[in-house]
């Protein structure tokens, strides 16, 4: 079944606003996405009717916001096809999932020589955690490169992986759009005897998602990238790993006992969320879960290969030579977000033509910078398409970089 | 609504596409690297300080069209300078930007020449950082230089 834009581009207030008397044409989901009706009504009312603490009152106001609360645990278990809604740990956002993950169990497993291997596309979030490590314990990182379409050179992937303890990698490159082949990677990874962790923030919320048919070790994804709100990340690792897991951040809730000379960790998945998390958020993440299995995420995923297509065929023909987009040319093997260099532009000033016909997208290094400095540019221009973009939008962002050309 | 005339003044564009004093200077000019890390621009500033005079500037890098005319922009107007009248160009300009952080006065008799074209960045707050990384990066390399 075919998405119905239309119809969906009225669930998504902002969609509408008018800005200097112009529509807004945001191109920005990779960065992070709109939020649709649904999921600011579940925020609203429960912050106007339901809003209690979870977990430790016995008040009925406080126990349903605890099963509102769980509720979107249970969703998301089930939207990942996770085994148990348990192993599903909400954090602050997915840059803290990897943190924990990586700085927990690298403490906890890793010495002086041991090694990781990363790729060239990663976001800082699975870079600078494992740099610590690197100065903490004195393990060492190696790193697989990319091919000149922005795909990974799996060529030597056997014998990159000997030795290698974790293998933590990207499922989608929030640059180059590139959709890694992720249960290719995990049995590789798990052939080889190391963890397979995977950083899902991109692909999460553009195609269907199977932890399981993965074989992965542990998923982190965001929940504003999905439609929800910002201040929540979600962990999900398979319960044998999160129990022998030692605990990230203490305080609150992660306790199952706390004396003067110690104290002992809460059960799953308490013991990774200390303190009062966001709770509204949470509660309208559930929203954003539902409201993205309604439309079906491989619909999403039809979707996006159909912009996909559109994209790269319109610019491409409209601008020939002076447009350079990053990335696989294949819109199956990859999603609908395209880094690009115009004309010589650079990318900043770009994006300040492109503000004047609202047209959204991001300018920068994308919390990526041994990418981009592989790329050979320090900044590139990134318009990117999520279920509520349509193909007349990308043509006012063509029309709009045209007008770019009169200023340089 | 402040319109992209006001950003990209002729001037401005000018400096962009022919940019002044852009380069390296060997010791013993010194030199200091200012980044932006929201959006990755990079540059160097060479000086060369002889018995208190800037006798030589120059930069490198790359950036978008308001870091590189606004560091080639400083570099005409601060070359051949003593560095306490370079000093007090960098908290003019820093000024008109308003970022001047410290209390000082501003000299208001200073001219900063084309250096005004860069008024209309104000208008557009996140190119603020943009229009003043050169000039940090000038403070930085005046301070490795003993000034």
């Amino acid at each position: 079944m075919s998405l119905d834009v239309a119809s969906i581009r009225k669930d998504f207030p902002v969609l509408h606003r008018l800005i200097n008397d112009k529509p807004l044409v945001y191109l920005d989901s990779a960065n992070t996405s709109q939020k649709p009706q649904v999921v600011i009504d579940a925020l609203a009312n429960f912050m106007a009717n339901g809003y209690a603490p979870i977990n430790r009152s016995a008040y009925q106001l406080a126990a349903e916001a605890t099963d509102l609360f769980e509720g979107t645990r249970t969703a998301l278990a089930k939207f990942i096809n996770a085994p148990k809604a348990h192993e599903v740990i909400f954090t602050k956002n997915a840059t803290e999932a990897l943190n924990l993950v990586i700085l927990s169990w690298g403490r906890a497993n890793m010495k002086a020589g041991d090694t990781v291997l990363l790729t060239h596309m990663e976001h800082h979030a699975n870079i600078v955690p494992w740099h610590m490590l690197v100065a903490e314990r004195g393990i060492q990182l190696r790193w697989i490169p990319l091919t000149s379409d922005g795909q990974l050179d799996l060529s030597n992937l056997d014998s990159l992986l000997q030795g290698v303890k974790v293998f933590s990698f990207t499922a989608m490159s929030n640059v180059l759009g590139t959709i890694n082949p992720v249960q290719q990677l995990c049995a590789a990874a798990h052939k080889a005897g190391a963890l397979a962790i995977v950083d899902a923030c991109q692909s999460v919320p553009h195609q269907l998602t199977d932890v399981q048919a993965w074989d992965a070790d542990f998923v982190t994804f965001s929940s504003h990238k999905m439609c929800g709100p910002s201040g929540v990340g979600v962990l999900w690792g398979r319960e044998a790993l999160l129990e022998a897991l030692p605990p990230f951040l203490g305080g609150g809730n992660m306790i199952a006992d706390v004396r003067l000379d110690g104290f002992t960790t809460a059960e799953l998945p308490a013991k990774f969320e200390a303190g009062t998390p966001a709770i509204a958020e949470v509660i309208a993440l559930g929203a954003a879960v539902r409201y993205l299995d309604n439309l079906g995420m491989a619909n999403i995923r039809r979707h996006e290969i159909e912009m996909s297509t559109y994209v790269l065929n319109s610019l491409t023909e409209r601008f020939g030579d002076d447009i350079t987009i990053h990335g696989p040319t294949n819109p199956e093997l990859r999603g609908a977000t395209f880094s690009f260099a115009f004309r010589g532009i650079h990318p900043h000033d770009l994006s300040q033509v492109l503000d004047q016909s609202n047209v959204c997208v991001r300018a920068g290094h994308h919390c990526a910078k041994p990418l981009m400095r592989i790329l050979g540019a320090n900044a590139t221009a990134r318009a990117s398409f999520y279920l509520y973009n349509t193909q007349q939008e990308a043509d006012m962002l063509a029309d709009a970089l045209d007008s770019a050309s009169d200023i340089f | 609504m402040a319109g992209l005339e006001d950003l990209y003044r002729e001037i401005i564009l000018d400096h962009y596409r022919t940019p002044r004093n852009r380069g390296e200077l060997d010791a013993p000019a010194v030199s200091a690297e200012g980044h932006n890390p929201l959006c990755g621009d990079e540059i160097r500033i060479f000086v060369d300080v002889q018995d208190g005079v800037v006798t030589d500037v120059r930069f490198n890098g790359s950036g978008c069209s308001i870091s590189q005319s606004s560091a080639s922009m400083m570099t005409s107007a601060i070359k051949g300078k003593p560095v306490d009248q370079v000093k007090a160009i960098v908290k003019k300009f820093k000024s008109m930007m308003t970022v001047d952080e410290d209390e000082s006065p501003v000299d208001e008799s200073l001219n900063l020449g084309d250096l005004e074209a860069l008024q209309g960045v104000v208008k557009f707050p996140v190119r603020i950082k943009c229009a003043t990384l050169g000039w940090n990066t000038l403070l930085d390399a005046l301070t490795t230089a003993g000034q």
